[in-house]
């Protein structure tokens, strides 16, 4: 059997699993109609050609050093993509800073490819309709290298239980003309916007759920969507201005997340409405 | 606020060099966002009640400062002249319908909605609706009388007259609806014609 053959199966099996997660009430972020539709789906989501495009963006040299990501170290050492998505965010000595796998990814273009930050930055995630962008398609295979591990962010260095505290600061934030915090859909148990189901993640359960789930296939779109667009999304519907890739307040409510939900086994790239 | 936005724009500037890293909430919040369209950096800044109602798990506040925060809020209040609450229910119910309004995606021309469905149950044969806050349909039953009809304005106007740290937003304080789309939605809510007070089979 060959890689992509192994890693084709291992991801069909993580998808049925997500699948019956998805369903058991706790987990389920969407609601009726769309849990039927996803069922439609059965083991096959659309991510699956993402996740091979991703690889294929990691090996190939780019930029003006034409070098490849391989040498990248995600935290587990150079070119180890098994596992290190589930140990993230978490502080890198090399860059004295806190990252996520979109601020690392940005960092390892620029640093091994001579890629300058703006030209990812620039158009980080895809439009409605569009193919799927290179951080989307490198998101979704290092997700799926973690599928089934434990989440495990950092938390002994210094800075990454500073980032988890200022992350739970950031969750409560009331701002805007609406007044809203991350807090006001997402800190209650079994609410929900319109038909839509909020998970409450301020609980282990609601974050595991909703935070194993990222990146994930959106039916609705098309398209892979990333935790980093997720939040920026989110702060979008909060009436705030535009989040920025991979910048510490996407890092600082990662953390807040990935500790409340750690434990529990990432299921990315799932399937969303 | 304008010499707040200044500051949050030098961080900003500041971070941008890739140089630092923040070790604070203004810091991380300057460095994060950026301005887009109509929506600008400003909108990160907390008044009072905001930083009163962003206390981590719940936790409780100052109920000196509490009581304040709730008097300032009935004290914002603006009545309609003549008490004259009541528009047209029909304009009303494309107000509570409409979930458009302030985000940067936005056309700022449009006018906003009050996006009321979001959160609470008005007509009952809309079902898509939130549980984020209580239903309101048969609302027109709970009375007409003008205590009924001011304290309901007021809890559009600036909830936390009633209830400091309410998740809903402040309609009228924060100017998100005009005082015509208030008095339209007030309709929806009590008119007898309106289908909010109209049972299904």
């Amino acid at each position: 059997m060959d890689l992509m053959e192994s890693i084709r199966n291992a991801w069909r099996l993580a998808a049925l699993f997500g699948l019956l997660v998805a369903a058991a009430p706790s987990f389920g972020e969407d609601a009726g109609i769309f849990d039927e539709y996803r069922a439609m789906f059965g083991d096959d989501n659309p991510a699956v050609f993402v996740i091979d495009e991703g690889e294929e963006y990691w090996f190939e040299p780019q930029g003006p050093k034409n070098s490849s990501l391989e040498g990248c170290d995600l935290g587990l050492g150079p070119g180890v993509v098994e596992g290190a998505y589930a140990r993230l965010p978490r502080y890198f000595a090399d860059a004295d800073m806190m990252m996520d796998v979109e601020a690392r990814l940005i960092f390892c273009m620029r640093e091994l490819q001579g890629r300058p930050s703006e030209e990812i930055q620039g158009y980080p995630y895809s439009m409605r309709g569009d193919l799927g962008t290179e951080l989307e398609a490198l998101v979704a295979w290092l997700a799926d290298q973690s599928s089934g591990m434990p989440i495990a962010p950092g938390q002994e260095h210094a800075k990454e239980r500073e980032f988890f505290t200022l992350g739970e600061q950031l969750f409560y934030y009331r701002a805007g003309p609406h007044d809203f915090s991350c807090a006001t859909c997402h800190g209650q148990e079994g609410k929900r916007i319109r038909l839509q189901a909020l998970p409450d993640l301020t609980s282990h359960e609601g974050a595991a759920g909703a935070y194993s789930a990222w990146p994930a296939y959106r039916i609705s779109e098309g398209v892979v969507r990333t935790m980093g667009w997720r939040m920026r999304d989110c702060f979008r519907q909060q009436r705030f201005p535009l989040l920025g890739v991979g910048s510490d307040v996407t890092v600082a409510l990662q953390t807040y997340l990935a500790v409340t939900a750690a434990g529990a086994p990432m299921m990315a790239p799932g399937l969303k409405r | 606020m304008k010499k707040r936005v200044a500051q949050l724009l030098m961080l900003a500037s500041l971070a941008g060099t890739g140089l630092t890293q923040a070790d604070t909430l203004p810091e991380a919040l300057g460095s994060s966002f950026e301005a887009i369209n109509h929506v600008d950096m400003g909108r990160l800044q907390r008044d009072p009640l905001q930083e009163f109602c962003s206390k981590p798990r719940g936790q409780a506040g100052d109920s000196a400062m509490e009581s304040a925060l709730r008097d300032e809020a009935m004290a914002s209040v603006v009545f309609p002249a003549g008490d004259d609450f009541i528009g047209d229910w029909a304009r009303g119910a494309e107000v509570a319908n409409n979930g458009r309004g302030l985000q940067y995606s936005d056309d700022p021309e449009a006018p906003n909605g009050g996006n009321c469905y979001a959160c609470h149950q008005l007509d009952p044969a809309e079902v898509a609706y939130g549980n984020l806050g209580p239903s309101l349909t048969g609302y027109g039953a709970r009375g007409q009388s003008d205590v009924m009809l001011r304290y309901t304005w007021t809890k559009l106007w600036n909830t936390h007259a009633y209830n400091v740290c309410s998740h809903m937003p402040r309609f009228g304080a924060l100017g998100i609806l005009t005082e015509q789309q208030l008095k339209d939605l007030m309709a929806f809510l009590f008119d007898p014609d309106s289908p909010v007070n109209q049972s299904i089979e």
